[in-house]
């Protein structure tokens, strides 16, 4: 039983990152339509950015606490994704807003190499481990082990996403946001200056992915620039799953592609009588995800798209 | 291309094929590596043109094309390499010596099975549309990937991460009942007293390859079939109206790609000797979509311009940076690897945003040009 439990704690912390790494997936495609293949290189330079302030901190002052430097840089990383996820919307993507649409495509994916090129010239290569900034724990809890970074991770979602969700449905910006997914055309006509839109959701996506690049790295201790690989695709499946432009979907997605993650790769030794082991866990996302679309085409809360879309 | 009128037009093919003859044999005077870029270019050119049959003639975007590349890899290291008997008693007592099929058995084999993948690839993704689709075809070739790095147990099918090696090399016209001992394409041969290395020998075979699949593909999109995918590209309820299977024709695209891509496959497994997954992650994939989009989607010459350039530039920009000796300039953090990405990045970026309909696109596509000036 306590296997169980322990998978689903290891589950809703692994979901709740791709949730929000999801979040800037199908903000991003919700408005402009975009594949952004570069979201997980952005995680990754966050993530990255936080490991070079903490350990450069760490030498030049010894006694600050674990809490505050963590806090410091997550707030000084987060302000370095958010600039540089400008730049490359303003760069790359924004002339070929009207072009066909595999071009913007393609420029993606080349900004993701070239964010991981550079990111591997700038820190090297090698793995560099994260350390552990938050005293405490591990905590029991009914049989199962949950520690003080995991903690953090769902307070940071939770807190995130009750932000998001007050900016996106009580703001002037979050009107605006959902006016321009809806039509940017419409919405321009209505004094909404679609650019300045599309330049926000990019922001708000950069910090949503750093913050879950920082608590991928602390939980499993180190950072690296292929680190944003695969986080990047699994929320990109999540963001699918629940429905692509569906913020609640993309929340939804990431929880449930954790949890059936972390449970399947638990059990399915066991189910399996030891023939397919845990190295299958990162297929368990695609096949639930062609079982789900084959049913339902458009997600889990995906509204019927029109076909001209 | 307005110096190919109808009168020179033969000339000029002519010029070409004579070109593209000759090319291996100047290359080999640099070296075998040259030729060797060549080869891989070739082989790239095929599996560009087999996904633009996905993605370019029906607009279906396919980011696992690289799986049926790795299907046609593997059924050929498993026909042509003493995999099977090593690690199959009751194999190794009916094949002794091992399976060395023959080439010309292998390659249709490889195809069907690519495309049977294919077929059932596209059976349920066939209500899905544009990012959808992505990334199902993406989580397929996740799929076989992570299968092919993990049937070493419990049952030695694939070798894991470890791969298939001593994997035959292609003979030709071999006819053993006539006493003929064929064409080794892996070993050097003589002809004419020129010297011909077992690379250039490839480079003919892939060439040769190249020349039918433009032949076919350009039959293709100038029959009924790939009009069809164009006008299922263009708006898929239009067609559907008009009294065109959708289903079949897409079926019949993602069928037809993939075979492309498993010949290539076992075509790279006989002409590398050596098959492990490594070479089929999904960056592959997303490397050949690069290809097919960068040079001009849907149009044949754009796409091979595509293929050769992106695959072929690496190499020589290795070369480059190998001269230049980079590593040492910058206290080697710029190693010619890390150089050559960068650049391809580069490439990839700044292609698209001069010319976001690829380098070479198509002239017939017009609707979306005329269209533009227009909303502007």
């Amino acid at each position: 039983m306590d296997v169980l439990l322990q998978q689903i704690i290891n589950g809703l912390v692994l979901g709740s990152m791709y949730a929000l790494v999801a979040l800037g997936y199908t903000m991003v495609y919700g408005i402009i339509n975009l594949i952004n293949f570069a979201h997980g290189e952005v995680l990754m330079v966050g993530a990255v950015t936080s490991w070079s302030i903490i350990v450069t901190a760490q030498e030049s002052m010894p006694g600050i606490p674990g809490w505050l430097l963590l806090a410091v840089a997550l707030i000084i990383s987060c302000v370095v994704a958010a600039a540089l996820n400008f730049v490359i919307e303003k760069v790359a993507y924004r002339p070929l807003r009207n072009s066909p649409k595999l071009a913007p495509l393609i420029t993606a994916i080349g900004m993701s190499i070239l964010l991981q090129t550079l990111a591997m010239i700038i820190w090297k290569p090698n793995y560099k481990s994260y350390p552990n900034l938050l005293p405490g724990g591990p905590y029991e809890f009914g049989g199962a082990v949950v520690t003080t970074t995991q903690i953090m991770a769902l307070v940071l979602t939770v807190v995130s996403l009750a932000v998001l969700t007050y900016v996106v449905n009580f703001t002037r910006l979050g009107r605006a946001m959902r006016a321009t997914a809806e039509n940017p055309r419409v919405a321009a006509l209505m004094g909404v200056k679609p650019d300045m839109v599309i330049s926000a959701t990019f922001i708000i996506g950069a910090i949503l992915a750093t913050i879950a690049g920082i608590m991928w790295a602390s939980n499993y201790g180190t950072v690296q620039h292929t680190m944003g690989f695969l986080p990047g695709l699994k929320a990109f499946t999540a963001a699918v799953f629940g429905g692509i432009g569906n913020l609640a979907g993309a929340v939804v997605g990431g929880v449930l592609l954790g949890l059936i993650e972390s449970i399947g790769s638990g059990y399915i030794g066991a189910l399996t009588g030891g023939v397919l082991g845990s190295h299958y866990s990162d297929i368990f996302a695609f096949i639930v995800l062609i079982g789900v679309l084959t049913l339902r085409p458009s997600g889990l809360l995906g509204e019927r798209v029109a076909d001209r879309a | 291309m307005d110096f190919i009128n109808r009168q020179n037009k033969y000339v000029v093919y002519a010029l070409g094929a004579l070109a593209l003859c000759i090319l291996p044999l100047l290359l080999q005077y640099a070296g075998n590596f040259w030729v060797r870029i060549a080869d891989i270019a070739l082989l790239y050119v095929l599996l560009a043109l087999g996904l633009n049959i996905v993605v370019g003639y029906a607009g279906l975007l396919d980011l696992g094309y690289v799986a049926f590349f790795a299907i046609g890899a593997y059924m050929y290291g498993l026909m042509a390499s003493p995999h099977l008997s090593e690690n199959f008693p009751w194999f190794a007592r009916m094949f002794p010596q091992g399976l060395h099929t023959s080439v010309w058995m292998i390659i249709p084999m490889a195809a069907a099975l690519a495309g049977i993948f294919g077929i059932l690839l596209g059976a349920p993704t066939l209500k899905l549309r544009g990012d959808y689709l992505a990334i199902v075809t993406l989580g397929f070739g996740e799929i076989i990937r992570v299968f092919l790095n993990n049937l070493d147990h419990p049952v030695n099918l694939t070798n894991g991460p470890k791969g298939l090696g001593q994997i035959d090399a292609i003979t030709l016209f071999k006819f053993d009942w006539l006493g003929i001992p064929g064409i080794n394409l892996g070993k050097r041969h003589e002809v004419f007293g020129f010297d011909i290395s077992a690379v250039t020998n490839y480079y003919y075979l892939f060439l040769v390859l190249v020349v039918l699949s433009v032949i076919i593909c350009h039959r293709l999109e100038l029959s009924r079939i790939g009009r069809a995918w164009m006008a299922i590209r263009e708006d898929e309820i239009a067609a559907k109206a008009m009294g065109i299977n959708t289903r079949n024709m897409k079926l019949l695209a993602f069928g037809m790609g993939a075979t492309f891509g498993g010949i290539s496959g076992s075509m790279f497994a006989a002409f590398q000797g050596f098959v492990s997954p490594e070479s089929f992650s999904l960056t592959e994939s997303i490397m050949i979509v690069a290809m097919v989009v960068l040079g001009g989607i849907g149009h044949l010459p754009g796409v091979i311009l595509g293929a050769v350039l992106l695959s072929s530039l690496p190499e020589v920009l290795r070369w480059v940076s190998g001269i230049f000796d980079l590593q040492a300039i910058s206290g080697g953090r710029l190693d010619p690897a890390i150089l050559r990405q960068l650049l391809i990045a580069l490439a990839m970026i700044i292609v698209m945003l001069l010319r976001p309909r690829g380098i070479w696109p198509t002239p017939e596509h017009g609707k979306s040009l005329q269209q533009q000036p227009a909303s502007k």
